[in-house]
């Protein structure tokens, strides 16, 4: 049956405003990151004067930015291996097997989630300038400590996901490999794991995601050799000039990786999400 | 390599466990009964050590009188009892005629926000239900804003909100004339509607996504037998589209607006560290008391108070939808 056609004028419509939206800023950071300096402080103009590589040259210069990106990688990096692994297992518990807790455990999980980050970072900040005073172990400022803080929002998060993604997966799977002799984390990795890998994927594409774009914790526990992408981008901005070009290609340059493999993820992704929110 | 270890025939198998209906159980029992809370446990401990301790920590914090003085050293602090409150909730004073402003602002921006992230993902899931030439290629266009990282995403938004270089100006004074000088965006009263601008566009990917996987747990047939009873496209999506997205979307609207409510990136990026007075979002104006003016027992109460106002609504919340869907059900 065809669509009636004002059905199909409302969705052309629809679709077309929307993408528009979607684009714009896509089209102006893509555009201003060619354009020289003199282009982007004066009045704003869709296209370049010329085009020019010369911001994505500079970037790495006006602002350490390579040692941000590596700061965030291992910040983002590390906090998504932790998270994944220590919820896959806490997610295999909660899914298979029936214990005292297990209800107050979820609900816990749930409710962090829920939680502003705001409600963690005051605390979080005192116990580590305090463990400072009286051990002389830096948390505060080091990647360590950030990582840690990052554990606030992604662990509950990997945790909830994988318990509804691994209630997706057969138990018959792995009461079979039980059968055959596994012991119970026997069966975990040689066969939930695998048949949940698309759900695991998901979950540390997510956590990965959202430790990259942090800003909150990142702009108090950080200082000058361990400050992120986060805050470090805020460098291009000094006292006499705004290096709107550059902050547009140092954006763009942080982006693609991210925006790349959460795209080419993006079936796991959808049906990770969906599996463990849509239920 | 022997495929079955001792150890892990001790778990309650017998190497021909089909022969027996049950098992030898006995000696797996014991570990089985401790192994969920063996799994736990590296969990558990990360979680007393990130959630539980902070939360008591920020409980206790605020009952005291936490300025810059006592930061290094909290414990020193002295008791200030119920003072961090009665500041927080006095609304005829300053820093409580503050919070309440920032918290009704809060209020109206996160129901704008949800809304039209649900309205707008909710169209583009129901529009895009069906197979149409470049589908596949909107559909990933479409998740762009959510995958940005939200500094570099809000970041080129802070660039098309300049009053003088901006593109939002440039469009609205120059080219179109709708204004009759270029406006400020980023302070005073407009600030409100540019941030509702960048949540929503950064926002409505996830209702989409979220309403486009409901969309498939919905049973073909159900089309089938109204086409078959005459009803329209239009009546089919009213009738059998948006109330089989029923309990799709009680998730959702909750998950929305605990994160918007709670946002603190984009304000932040957006605004600086002291947003302006039309659009201070509570985690700003918590984090601007504690991180800015150095008032940590303020602060912390003032958290205190914003986890008891999110308890009481997603409680709430819960509570309503749950009690909705059950005569339906039956």
């Amino acid at each position: 049956m065809a669509p009636p056609r004002s059905f199909l004028w409302s969705r052309r419509i629809f679709l077309t405003l929307l993408t528009g939206f979607v684009l714009l800023p896509v089209y102006v950071m893509v555009s201003s990151s060619l354009k020289p300096l003199a282009d982007v402080t004066g009045q704003f103009h869709w296209l370049p004067s010329e085009v020019t590589i010369r911001p994505y040259i500079d970037i790495w210069s006006t602002i350490p930015l390579a040692r941000y990106f590596v700061n965030s990688l291992i910040v983002a990096g590390a906090a998504t291996v932790c998270s994944v692994v220590i919820a896959v297992f806490a997610a295999y518990a909660v899914s298979r097997y029936d214990f005292r807790g297990k209800r107050v455990f979820t609900v816990t999980v749930l409710s962090t989630q829920m939680f502003p980050g705001i409600l963690f970072l005051l605390p979080l900040f005192l116990i580590y300038v305090n463990i400072g005073n009286a051990t002389g172990i830096a948390l505060f400022g080091s990647r360590g400590g950030l990582i840690l803080t990052y554990l606030t929002f992604s662990l509950p998060f990997s945790i909830w996901m994988l318990i509804g993604y691994l209630d997706s997966v057969p138990r018959d799977l792995d009461e079979a490999a039980l059968v055959d002799g596994c012991g119970p984390l026997g069966a975990l990795f040689r066969v939930v794991v695998p048949a949940a890998i698309p759900g695991i994927v998901a979950v540390a594409v997510y956590a990965f995601m959202t430790a990259w774009g942090e800003v909150l914790f990142a702009s108090v526990m950080t200082n000058d050799t361990t400050r992120t992408l986060a805050v470090g981008l805020q460098g291009y901005s000094t006292l006499n000039n705004v290096y709107w070009n550059q902050i547009m290609a140092a954006s763009l340059v942080v982006s693609v990786p991210v925006v790349a493999g959460f795209l080419l993820l993006q079936r796991y992704l959808v049906a990770g999400l969906t599996a463990g929110a849509v239920k | 390599m022997t495929t079955t270890a001792p150890a892990e025939q001790s778990v309650g198998k017998t190497p021909s466990g089909a022969a027996h209906p049950h098992p030898r159980r006995r000696p797996g029992r014991i570990r089985r009964i401790g192994l969920p809370y063996l799994l736990l446990l590296p969990a558990l401990l990360l979680e007393l050590l990130v959630h539980l301790v902070p939360m008591v920590i920020g409980a206790v914090m605020s009952f005291k009188e936490l300025t810059q003085f006592y930061i290094r050293d909290w414990g020193t602090a002295p008791w200030s009892g119920l003072d961090n409150y009665k500041v927080s909730v006095d609304f005829d004073a300053p820093v409580g005629e503050a919070l309440l402003h920032s918290f009704l602002v809060t209020v109206a921006f996160t129901l704008l926000s949800v809304g039209l992230c649900w309205l707008i993902g909710t169209a583009a899931a129901v529009f895009m239900q069906d197979t149409f030439r470049g589908r596949g290629l909107l559909r990933a266009l479409f998740l762009v804003p959510y995958a940005l990282p939200v500094y570099a995403a809000v970041i080129t938004w802070v660039f098309m909100f300049q009053h003088d270089n901006g593109l939002v100006n440039h469009v609205l004074h120059d080219q179109l004339h709708l204004t009759d000088k270029p406006s400020f965006w980023l302070i005073g009263d407009n600030s409100f509607w540019a941030l509702l601008t960048v949540s929503v566009w950064k926002g409505w990917p996830f209702a989409f996504l979220i309403v486009m996987a409901g969309l498939q747990n919905i049973p073909g047939e159900l089309y089938e037998a109204a086409a078959l009873d005459g009803a329209g496209l239009w009546q089919q999506i009213r009738r059998i589209t948006l109330p089989s997205l029923r309990p799709v979307n009680q998730v959702l609207l909750l998950v929305l607006f605990l994160w918007t409510f709670n946002d603190f990136n984009t304000p932040y990026v957006l605004f600086g560290k002291s947003a302006p007075e039309a659009a201070d979002l509570i985690s700003v104006h918590i984090y601007q008391a504690s991180f800015v003016t150095w008032n940590f027992g303020t602060g912390s109460a003032m958290s205190v108070l914003l986890l008891l106002f999110l308890l009481v609504v997603t409680g709430v919340y819960l509570l309503l939808t749950s009690r909705g869907r059950k005569p339906a059900d039956v």
